[in-house]
């Protein structure tokens, strides 16, 4: 049972930096548009804003 | 949406060529686009080398093309960053798929002193950073309505619809109490299947569990509990107020067992049930969000600004002092109470009083607000502030009457109402029975008495209704039907009458070209002309012949006419003829032909008369009724098929009628589009308007219709009542669980695990049943 003196805290230390993790996503913002998120993955940046043709 | 989209675009390009730009039909010979504005924005998009939008954009035929907007200033609406940085908020409507997100992006960001072009594809908003003057703004607003999207600045409204603190902080609590609820498990599952575990380790994982389960329950459960407060505050019992006492008791409950090393604690159903609770919450809000949202754009598009004579730029209406001169353009709505000063002007007033045919004003005559000028510009000066105008009373009327309908009972609340004492009362008598009659200590005895409170948990309830008016607003939604309010969709379930506005509700609100004694080249002649004004007549007659040529040098009299050398299109006595009384008409005359009239009429929506049928077939009664002559509406009632008709009703004669029936036990559905329907829109049981309609008809109704069609609402109806029918079986369904599931917790055999087996199955069966719903509706 020693074995569960390092597998609880382990456990517990994952679970938490998935937790702060999505806190952190959050916060900054990115739950706002999933709709959005979703599509712009298929458009690659072929036109890099500042140098593309005017 | 997407797909009807990519459908809809395959399907137009098959059948006939469709326009470059939008992908709307383009009658064969004329070219590679359907107007001059897609020809633009085509050239445009090519010019930034953004093609590729063309071949990954998935949205409606037509939906994509340039309307000219009436002028608005965007400049005010900048706000500095920092020094020399202005940043702009702004609604952009069309933007429906990834590709448009795309193109509106990449076109922003090719200008050399944009920093930041960020669209929201959710919220359809428009975040945008520059460097340099606040009036650049305009430049950009038109970049974008170039390109065929109708852009407005954002709006308070819209910013209540996006802005949603409430969901965030549900989901940052749906996220701790999944975490606490996981993880509970991790130390909880060995309980349950520790056979030899030691006294000592159980202990451990006692309070292990208690350590994580605790702050989850305290922080997590935050915003049920605050809404359990302000019910109880009220004096109502709602399911938070159940769901809140279960998760606590719950807590304290295996808090003592923790303490006095009991066989179980019960941390796992404590945090699993709120997790469930707070993702049902944020479903739920998810897809009203949705169609809010929608709703807060259509009104974003109408707000307007106002020409005031001696200001350098338009002025936001609410900005607009009474005794203050204003210039109304042609083709603009006039927004404000004002009188008359220029000679005469020509008003089409469907939306105030309902009459199909624009009304003539002469100097002093009071104009109301929300008439459309249909003549030449003129000037008027405003009598009352916005606030405090017709439109504003009208606002305060819709106010009081959603108040009146907040005060609906939802089913659930209904169910919760008798079902929460209940449940509560089986809990206290469980403990009260072990405690004196079983003779347990106290503690033991707390153990049965909260595990039939949290079995009796209303899960199955508090999910059952959200997951069907999930499953069906959404469904609705993809048909073009905005759901707006909680609870419309029970009300609308249970209306078993229909009054219908007619102009702009059965009718499509705009002239279309009647066939008459004129031949084909005469309209084409005609359209020429036409082409050049932005006349309503005009536009109708050039909707009819889309394909006529622009020609050169034109000259318009406004209100009167067009000129093309000898050739004349407009008014009877502009052209040389005697006067004509009769309806909607444009004269033509040119030499060599004689003269001809294109007569017009508001004609039936397409779908009218089939959604009177459908409505009628779904047991509802229909009437019409209408501010117009009463021959028109008999016509028109008559067309559609409707018996029951009354015309030349006041706005406070349809409130009033809504009134009669309410008081013969009708539950009425209004259906209107205009500010003369607001009341009565307000006054009904339930209440729903075209997208088309004026702003304050679509504020006053549950339920808006894009798409401009009725049949919708007719499927509507009777989705609405497959869904309640539905959320009557789920609650009937969580109850019987309860009637098995019960008895074993107070005889106190029921064990977390069993607690945990009988919410996730109840849960689950809940929901499957909600999403057979959707079955039928997605093939």
């Amino acid at each position: 049972m020693d074995i569960l003196v390092w597998l609880i805290p382990a456990a517990l230390a994952l679970g938490l930096i998935g937790l702060a993790a999505f806190l952190y996503a959050l916060r900054s913002g990115q739950f706002e548009d999933l709709d959005g998120a979703a599509a712009r993955i298929l458009f690659d940046d072929d036109t890099p804003g500042k140098k593309g043709p005017r | 949406m997407s797909l009807l989209g990519r459908a809809a675009v395959a399907e137009a390009a098959q059948s006939a060529p469709a326009c470059a730009h939008c992908g709307a039909p383009v009658p064969p010979g004329a070219g590679r686009f359907c107007c001059t504005g897609c020809e633009g924005a085509h050239h445009l998009v090519q010019g930034l080398g953004l093609d590729a939008f063309y071949r990954k954009r998935a949205m409606a035929a037509g939906a994509l093309r340039p309307v000219e907007a009436p002028p608005a200033d965007f400049a005010a609406h900048a706000v500095e960053e920092k020094p020399g940085l202005h940043r702009l908020e702004l609604v952009v409507s069309g933007l429906t798929c990834g590709a448009c997100v795309w193109l509106v992006e990449q076109a922003l960001m090719a200008e050399p002193d944009v920093r930041r072009a960020r669209a929201n594809l959710s919220t359809r908003r428009l975040t945008l950073v520059w460097e340099g003057e606040p009036a650049r703004a305009n430049a950009f607003a038109a970049l974008v309505a170039r390109l065929g999207f109708r852009v407005a600045p954002f709006s308070p409204a819209c910013l209540r619809a996006s802005e949603d603190a409430e969901g965030r902080e549900l989901l940052r609590a749906l996220g701790i109490a999944a975490f606490g609820a996981m993880n509970v498990m991790l130390v909880s599952v060995p309980v349950w299947a520790g056979i030899d575990m030691g006294e000592q380790t159980r202990h451990l994982m006692h309070w292990l569990a208690a350590l994580i389960g605790m702050p989850t329950v305290l922080v997590a459960g935050l915003p049920l509990y605050r809404s359990a407060w302000r019910g109880l505050r009220a004096g109502r019992l709602n399911m938070d107020c159940a769901v809140s006492l279960g998760v606590l008791a719950t807590t304290a409950m295996s808090f003592s067992e923790t303490l006095r090393n009991g066989d179980y604690t019960w941390f796992d159903g404590a945090t699993a049930l709120l997790a469930l609770m707070l993702a049902g919450r944020l479903l739920d809000r998810a897809a009203r969000r949705r169609a809010r949202q929608s709703v807060a754009e259509l009104l974003a598009l109408q707000e307007g600004q106002v020409q005031v004579l001696g200001a350098p730029a338009p002025v936001p209406v609410e900005r607009v002092a009474p005794g203050a001169r204003i210039l109304v353009a042609a083709g603009e709505r006039l927004r404000l109470d004002a009188v008359l000063e220029s000679e005469e002007a020509l008003l089409d007033t469907a939306a105030t009083t309902g009459e199909s045919l624009p009304r003539r004003f002469s100097r002093g005559e009071s104009l109301a607000a929300g008439g459309v000028n249909m003549g030449a510009p003129f000037t008027a000066r405003v009598t009352a502030r916005a606030a405090e105008g017709s439109l504003a009373a009208m606002g305060r009327l819709i106010e009081r009457a959603e108040q009146a309908r907040g005060r609906f009972p939802a089913l659930a609340d209904r169910a919760a109402r008798l079902y929460v004492p209940a449940a509560h009362a089986i809990a206290l008598l469980t403990f009260l029975g072990w405690w004196w009659l079983g003779g347990l200590p106290w503690q033991a005895a707390l153990v049965p008495a909260v595990a039939a409170l949290i079995i009796t948990c209303p899960c199955g309830l508090a999910i059952a209704v959200p997951a069907v008016q999930v499953v069906t607003s959404g469904a609705l939604f993809r048909r073009g039907v905005l759901v707006a309010s909680a609870t419309a969709l029970e009300r609308l379930a249970s209306a078993d009458h229909v009054v219908l506005d007619k102009t702009g509700t059965l009718t499509e609100g705009r002239p279309r070209l009647l066939p008459g004694d004129w031949s084909g080249e005469d309209l084409r002649a005609a359209a020429r002309l036409a082409r050049a004004s932005r006349h309503p007549l005009a536009q109708a007659l050039l909707r009819a012949c889309p394909e006529a040529p622009a020609a050169e040098g034109v000259a318009e009299t406004p209100g009167q006419g067009l000129a093309l050398g000898e050739a004349r299109l407009g008014a009877a006595a502009f052209c040389g003829l005697p006067p004509d009384p009769r309806g909607m008409s444009l004269h033509f005359t040119r030499p060599g032909h004689p003269p001809v009239t294109f007569r017009f009429e508001d004609s039936l929506r397409e779908d009218a008369a089939a959604a009177v049928a459908a409505f009628r077939a779904a047991g509802l009664g229909v009437e019409l009724l209408s501010g117009d002559a009463p021959e028109v509406v008999g016509r028109v009632a008559a067309e559609a098929g409707i018996a029951l008709w009354e015309g030349g009703a006041s706005p406070a004669r349809k409130a009033a009628r809504i009134a009669e029936l309410a008081a013969e036990g009708r539950r009425v559905l209004m259906v209107g589009d205009g500010v003369n329907d607001a009341a009565a829109l307000a006054a009904a049981h339930v209440s729903a308007a075209p997208a088309s309609g004026t702003d304050v008809a679509q504020a006053a109704s549950d339920i808006v219709l894009q798409g401009g069609g009725l049949l919708p609402l007719a499927e509507a109806v009777e989705r609405a009542r497959r869904a309640q029918r539905v959320a009557a079986q789920n609650i009937a369904f969580a109850f019987l669980y309860n009637i098995v599931a019960v008895p074993v917790a107070i005889a106190g055999f029921a064990t977390p695990l069993i607690a945990a087996l009988v919410m996730a199955s109840s849960s689950l069966a809940v929901i499957g049943n909600a999403l057979r719903l959707d079955a039928g509706g997605r093939r």
